[in-house]
C-alpha cells in the first residue's frame, strides 16, 4: 500500500468490474468498490459493504442501478437501494451507508482515508 | 336500535322470510341495508329456512366436486346475521300460514308473527314418475345434501346417468364425471338445451360434450328403472332400448315450491307458481313471493339474477320504494364441463320476421348464431358454442338496442382483417347494464368513481358488480379501464421506470431486433442505468432466446447475485450448493462424494422437497473448488440459483412398484435433461408419476405427468407453494414424442407471453381463454406458432451448458468468486454454531459472546472451527 496525502492505493483498476461490484480490505474494514461504465464514461464508487439491514458483508454482490437520477446499489439480500453518492438508504430515512473518497491514478485505485 | 334477539319493538315492523336460498338472502341483504341506512324504519327480521345451513351458492354447486367446501360456497354466516340483528332458524320448515292472526308455524311447533310475510321457498327438481324411480341410487341435484348423496352414491358406482339435458342436466353430468364415473345423459327432447339453444348450436354442443366422454342420448322416454344385469339398475326406453347403470341423477327440471301457497289459499298459476304482481305481492295483501316459488306473467323465471330483482322489488315495496320486477332478461353465458355456452334473447328466431346470420366451424367445433330483425337494425338473439367471446359485446347490443353495423355478420366472424372491433365502453350508454346480478348499470359505475372509487377493487366493493355469477369480470374490467383512462389515470403495465414496457413487450424487442445485450437495449427502448427488476428480467429473456453463458461480461452485471454466484445467497451471505440430480436418481459413488464434499468443507447437509441434496454453508471463495470436485465426479450445476426449470420429481415406476405401469424414472431423468437450464419468467418444476396412485405429486407441478396403460397424461400449470393450485389435464395417454413436443410448446409459450415472476398457474389463470386457449394453440396450432416455439426450445437444448463447468475453466470467471480483491481473508462475520451435529449459522447474539471471548489473533479461518 502507498500514501500519499492519505489516498491509499487498495487495487489494480483490473480488478473492477464494469457495471458491477467487488469488495476491498482495508485496515479490516470491508470496502465495496463499484464501476460505472456509460458510453466513454466511466464513474468509481466506494462504500461500506456491510449491509446494515440484512446484517452481512454483501453490498458488493448487489446489482448496480438507478431510480430517478440516482445511482444506486441494490441490497442482493432484501432488495434496499442505496444512492451511491450519499449512502443514503432510499427506502429508510434513518439509514445510511459510509462513503469513501475514491480515484484511479496510474491505473491503481485509490481510497482517501479520513483521519 | 331495536334488539331482534329480545322482545319485540311495537313500532317495528316484524317480517318473516320464509326460506334462505340465494334470492331469500338477498332479500334479507336488502332489508340489512335499510336498517343500516340512517332513518327511523327499523325492521324486525326472522328468517326461517328448512335446510341445515344458511344461504349458498347454488350457481357453482358442481365445484363442490371438484374441491370447494359447503363453507366455500357459503353466501353469509351466522355471525353476519347475527351483527345485523337479523334473528333465524335452521331445520325450520314452515307448515301452516294463519293469515287472520298473521302468524306462521314451524314443524316444530314455534310460531312467529308477521307484518309482511315473504316466500322465498325456491323449487324442487322434478322427477319424472317412472316406475322404480323411488329406489337408493335414484337422486337429484338441488341441495348440498343432495351433492353429498351423489358422492357416497358415485364411491359405490362406476356408470352414471343424469335424466335431463337441460343446463342443470349438464352440470350434473359434470359433477358425475367429476367424481368418475360413466357418464351418460339422456334426454327426451331431441337435443340438449332445447330452451336456449337451436337445432345447430345443440348439435355442435353435443358434440363437444361427447368429446368429453360423455355418452348422450336424445329422444330417449324412459319407461322403468329395472334391476340391471351388468350394472345396479337397468332403464328401459319407449323405443325398447335399454340402458344400464348404478346410479340415476333426475335434473328434468324444476317445479316452484308453491305447497304452502296451496294449502293455504294464496293464488297459484294453473301449472303451479305463486301468482305476483310488480311489487311481488300475491294474493294476499302482506304476503310476497319472489325467486323460483314466484309466477310473474304466467312464467318462472330459474335463474338468479331475475330473483335477485324480485328480491329488491319486494324489498322496496316494502319500505315505500318504488323498484318494481318487470320481467327480466333471460340471456345466459356460463361453461359446461369446460364448454362455453351462451344464448341471448330470441335464440330460436321466433320474432316474426327474424333473421339469422350463422358461423360454423367444425374442425374447431364452434358455433355462432344472431338472430336480428327484419330491418337489421336490432340483435333480437344470439347463439354461441364453444366459443363466448362475442357475448359480452352482442348482450349489450341486445339489451340497449344498439343499432347493428351494416354487415352484422362481422359480430361473429373470426377476428381477421375484416372483423368489428368488440363493442368499447364509450359505446354503452350509461342505462347500459354491466352486471345483471347486483343490478348495476355502466352510470353506477361513473357515480361510484364520483363519489372516491379510484380502482377495479373498489368498483367491486362498493357496487358489489362482478361479485355475483362473475360473468361480467371482462367487461366490468373495460369499463373500469376505459372510466380511468378518461380521467387521466394512466392503466400502467410497464415493468419498471427504466423501461415502458411488459415483459412480453420486452421479449418481443429483442427477438424481433435481434438484440443481445442490456446496454443495447437500454439504448433503443429504456432510460437509465436500470434496476434490480429490469435487469434481471433482460437476461432471463437474452438466455430464453439467445442462451449465452450467464456469466458473459456483458450479462454478468445483469444477474441476481444468485445468478452471478452460481449459488443461492443465505442470510449471513454464505451460499448453498446444489448439484442437478436428474428425477432423483443417485449412484452410491455420488452420493458418498457429495458426503465429502460437505465433510471437508464442514457443510450443513439437507434433503430437499425437489428430491436432491443441498449443501449449505459455503463461502463465495470456497465454492469453485467446491463445485470443482463436483464435477470432476460428474455432477453438474442444478440450478437452483434460477429462474428456470429447477427438479422433476419422480417414484420409483414400472421398474421396482408393483403397481407402476411406466417407467417414470426413466422418463424424468430424460425430461429433466432435455429443459435444464431453460431460462424462464420463474421457477419451473416437473413431476413424473409412475401410475394413478400419483406418489410423485405431478399434479402440484408446473408440468405434471402420470403414467396411464397407454402412455402418458400431462397436467400444465400446477403450483404448490403459497397459494397451491392443481394442474388442468391437458392431454391424455401421449406417447413420448407427442409428449415432448406439448411440453417445448407449452414451456416455450410461457417464456415468451409470462411476466415478470408470474408462475405458470398465475399466467394460465390470466391467459386469455384459458386452458382450451392454450390446447388451441399448442395442440391444434391456432396460432401457426407451434414450429417456431419448438425451433426455439430445439436451440436452448442443443446450447446447454453446465455454468459452473464453463466458470472454473474461465480465469476471468473465477476472478468473480473472491471475498476481497486485495487480500485472502476471509470474512471475519460468517459464524457457524453447531446443531443437531451441523452447522448453522450464528444468531447476532451469539456472534457478541464469540467477538467478546476470542483472542482477536485467532485467524478467522480457525474462528469457525473454533466455535464449532
Amino acid at each position: 500500500m502507498s500514501t500519499s496525502n492519505n489516498w491509499v492505493t487498495v487495487c489494480s483498476d483490473t480488478d473492477l468490474v464494469s457495471n458491477s461490484g467487488v469488495c476491498a480490505l482495508l485496515n479490516d474494514q470491508q470496502i465495496a468498490l463499484f464501476q460505472i461504465k456509460v458510453g466513454n464514461d466511466i464513474q468509481i464508487f466506494a462504500v461500506s459493504n456491510w449491509d446494515p439491514i440484512g446484517k452481512a458483508n454483501v453490498l458488493y454482490r448487489g446489482l448496480l442501478g438507478s431510480v430517478e437520477n440516482a445511482k444506486v446499489i441494490i441490497s442482493p439480500l432484501y432488495k434496499q437501494r442505496y444512492c451511491l453518492d450519499s449512502g443514503q438508504c432510499l427506502d429508510d430515512d434513518t439509514i445510511k451507508l459510509l462513503v469513501y473518497p475514491v480515484r484511479i491514478e496510474q491505473n491503481q485505485v485509490q481510497l482517501q482515508l479520513v483521519d | 336500535m331495536s334488539n331482534l334477539n329480545n322482545v319485540h319493538n311495537g313500532n317495528n315492523m316484524r317480517i318473516v322470510v320464509v326460506g334462505n336460498g340465494m334470492v331469500g338472502h338477498h332479500f334479507v341483504d336488502q332489508l340489512i341495508q335499510e336498517n343500516n341506512a340512517d332513518n327511523n324504519t327499523q325492521l324486525d327480521v326472522v328468517v326461517l329456512s328448512a335446510e341445515p345451513r344458511l344461504a349458498y351458492d347454488r350457481v357453482h354447486l358442481s365445484e363442490y366436486f371438484s374441491g370447494k367446501t359447503a363453507d366455500e360456497l357459503a353466501l353469509t354466516t351466522p355471525e353476519y346475521y347475527q351483527e345485523n340483528n337479523i334473528k333465524f332458524a335452521l331445520n325450520a320448515k314452515v307448515i301452516n300460514i294463519n293469515k287472520l292472526a298473521k302468524t306462521v308455524t314451524t314443524e316444530a311447533g314455534e310460531v312467529f308473527e308477521y307484518d309482511k310475510l315473504v316466500l322465498s321457498t325456491g323449487s324442487y327438481p322434478f322427477v319424472p314418475p317412472i316406475p322404480g324411480n323411488d329406489q337408493p341410487h335414484c337422486l337429484v341435484y338441488r341441495t348440498i345434501e343432495d351433492l353429498e348423496n351423489i358422492s357416497a352414491s358415485s364411491a359405490v358406482s362406476k356408470v352414471g346417468v343424469v335424466v335431463g339435458g337441460g343446463l342443470l342436466g349438464l352440470e350434473a353430468a359434470n359433477a358425475l364425471k367429476e367424481a368418475g364415473l360413466q357418464t351418460h345423459v339422456v334426454e327426451f327432447a331431441p337435443q340438449l338445451m332445447a330452451v336456449q339453444v337451436d337445432n345447430g348450436g345443440g348439435r355442435v354442443l353435443r358434440s363437444k360434450i361427447e368429446d368429453l366422454g360423455v355418452q348422450v342420448h336424445t329422444q330417449k322416454a324412459t319407461q322403468s328403472i329395472e334391476t340391471g344385469e351388468t350394472c345396479r339398475y337397468k332403464m328401459c326406453f319407449a323405443d325398447g332400448e335399454v340402458l344400464e347403470t348404478d346410479m340415476i341423477l333426475f335434473s328434468a327440471g324444476i317445479r316452484p315450491q308453491d305447497t304452502l301457497a296451496r294449502e293455504f289459499d294464496i293464488a297459484i298459476g294453473e301449472r303451479g307458481g305463486i301468482v305476483v304482481n310488480d311489487q311481488c305481492l300475491t294474493s294476499e295483501a302482506d304476503i310476497y313471493a319472489i325467486g323460483e316459488c314466484a309466477l310473474w306473467n304466467n312464467f318462472i323465471f330459474g335463474l338468479v339474477a331475475p330473483g335477485y330483482t324480485m328480491a329488491r322489488a319486494a324489498a322496496s315495496h316494502i319500505i315505500g320504494g318504488d323498484v318494481t320486477f318487470q320481467g327480466a332478461d333471460m340471456s345466459t353465458k356460463l361453461k359446461l364441463m369446460g364448454v362455453e355456452v351462451g344464448s341471448i334473447g330470441d335464440a330460436h328466431a321466433r320474432t316474426a320476421g327474424a333473421l339469422c346470420y350463422t358461423y360454423e366451424n367444425q374442425p374447431l367445433e364452434v358455433y355462432k348464431k344472431i338472430v336480428v330483425d327484419a330491418h337489421q337494425k336490432k340483435l333480437l338473439g344470439a347463439v354461441l358454442i364453444g366459443d363466448t367471446s362475442d357475448y359480452d359485446t352482442l348482450l349489450q347490443y341486445a339489451l340497449n338496442d344498439i343499432e347493428l353495423p351494416e354487415h352484422p355478420e362481422s359480430l361473429i366472424l373470426p377476428a381477421g382483417a375484416d372483423a368489428a372491433p368488440a363493442l368499447g365502453a364509450d359505446a354503452l350508454p350509461d342505462t347500459a347494464t354491466i352486471c345483471s346480478c347486483h343490478n348495476v348499470s355502466k352510470g353506477d359505475i361513473i357515480e361510484a368513481f364520483d363519489t372516491g372509487s379510484c380502482n377495479l377493487a373498489d368498483i367491486k366493493s362498493c357496487t358489489k358488480a362482478s361479485t355475483g355469477c362473475g360473468g361480467c369480470t371482462a367487461l366490468l374490467k373495460t369499463v373500469v379501464d376505459s372510466e380511468l383512462t378518461k380521467r387521466g389515470v394512466e392503466v400502467k403495465k410497464d415493468i419498471c421506470e427504466h423501461f415502458a414496457y411488459s415483459r412480453q413487450e420486452m421479449f418481443h424487442l429483442v427477438k424481433v431486433a435481434g438484440i443481445k445485450t442490456f446496454d443495447e437495449l437500454l439504448e433503443k427502448h429504456g432510460k437509465g442505468l436500470g434496476c434490480e427488476i429490469c435487469k434481471p428480467v433482460t437476461a432471463s429473456i437474452l438466455a430464453s432466446v439467445w442462451n449465452d453463458f450467464v456469466l458473459k461480461p456483458d450479462h454478468v452485471s445483469l444477474q441476481d447475485t444468485n445468478d452471478t454466484y452460481l449459488g443461492n445467497m443465505q442470510k449471513d451471505g454464505t451460499y448453498s450448493v446444489v448439484p442437478r440430480i436428474a428425477g432423483g436418481e443417485i449412484t452410491p459413488e455420488k452420493l458418498i462424494v457429495l458426503g465429502q464434499v460437505a465433510k471437508d468443507y464442514k457443510l450443513y447437509t439437507k434433503i430437499t422437497g425437489g428430491q436432491r441434496i443441498d449443501l449449505f454453508g459455503a463461502r463465495v471463495e470456497q465454492l469453485p473448488a467446491i463445485w470443482k470436485t463436483l464435477i470432476d465426479a460428474g455432477f453438474e450445476t442444478g440450478h437452483a440459483y434460477a429462474k428456470s426449470l429447477r427438479t422433476v420429481k419422480s417414484c420409483v415406476g414400472s421398474t421396482w412398484c408393483r403397481y407402476g405401469v411406466q417407467d417414470s424414472v426413466g422418463q424424468a431423468i430424460e425430461l429433466e435433461n432435455r429443459y435444464k437450464g431453460l431460462r424462464a419468467p420463474h421457477k419451473i418444476k416437473f413431476g413424473v408419476s409412475g401410475c394413478t396412485r400419483e406418489c410423485a405429486e405431478a399434479q402440484s407441478k408446473d408440468i405434471g405427468i402420470i403414467a396411464t396403460e397407454n402412455g402418458w397424461n400431462l397436467y400444465v400449470c400446477g403450483n404448490g407453494g403459497m397459494k397451491p393450485r392443481h394442474g388442468d389435464l391437458f392431454a391424455t395417454d401421449l406417447d413420448t414424442e407427442t409428449l415432448v413436443k406439448y411440453i417445448d410448446r407449452v414451456l416455450m409459450f410461457y417464456v415468451r407471453t409470462g411476466d415478470r415472476l408470474q408462475r405458470t398457474s398465475v399466467w394460465l389463470e390470466n391467459l386469455e381463454g384459458g386452458l382450451e386457449y392454450l390446447q388451441q394453440v399448442v395442440i391444434e396450432d391456432s396460432l401457426g406458432i407451434c414450429e417456431e416455439l419448438e425451433a426455439q426450445m430445439q436451440n436452448v437444448v442443443d446450447t446447454y451448458q453446465c455454468e459452473w463447468k464453463t466458470a472454473i475453466e474461465s480465469e476471468h470467471s473465477l476472478k468473480r468468486f473472491r471475498q476481497f480483491v486485495n487480500s485472502d481473508k476471509s470474512d471475519l462475520n460468517i459464524v457457524f454454531v453447531e446443531e443437531r451435529e451441523q452447522i448453522r449459522p450464528a444468531t447476532e447474539s451469539e456472534k457478541e459472546v464469540f467477538s467478546q471471548t476470542q483472542n482477536s489473533e485467532l485467524k478467522e479461518t480457525e474462528l469457525a472451527t473454533e466455535l464449532v
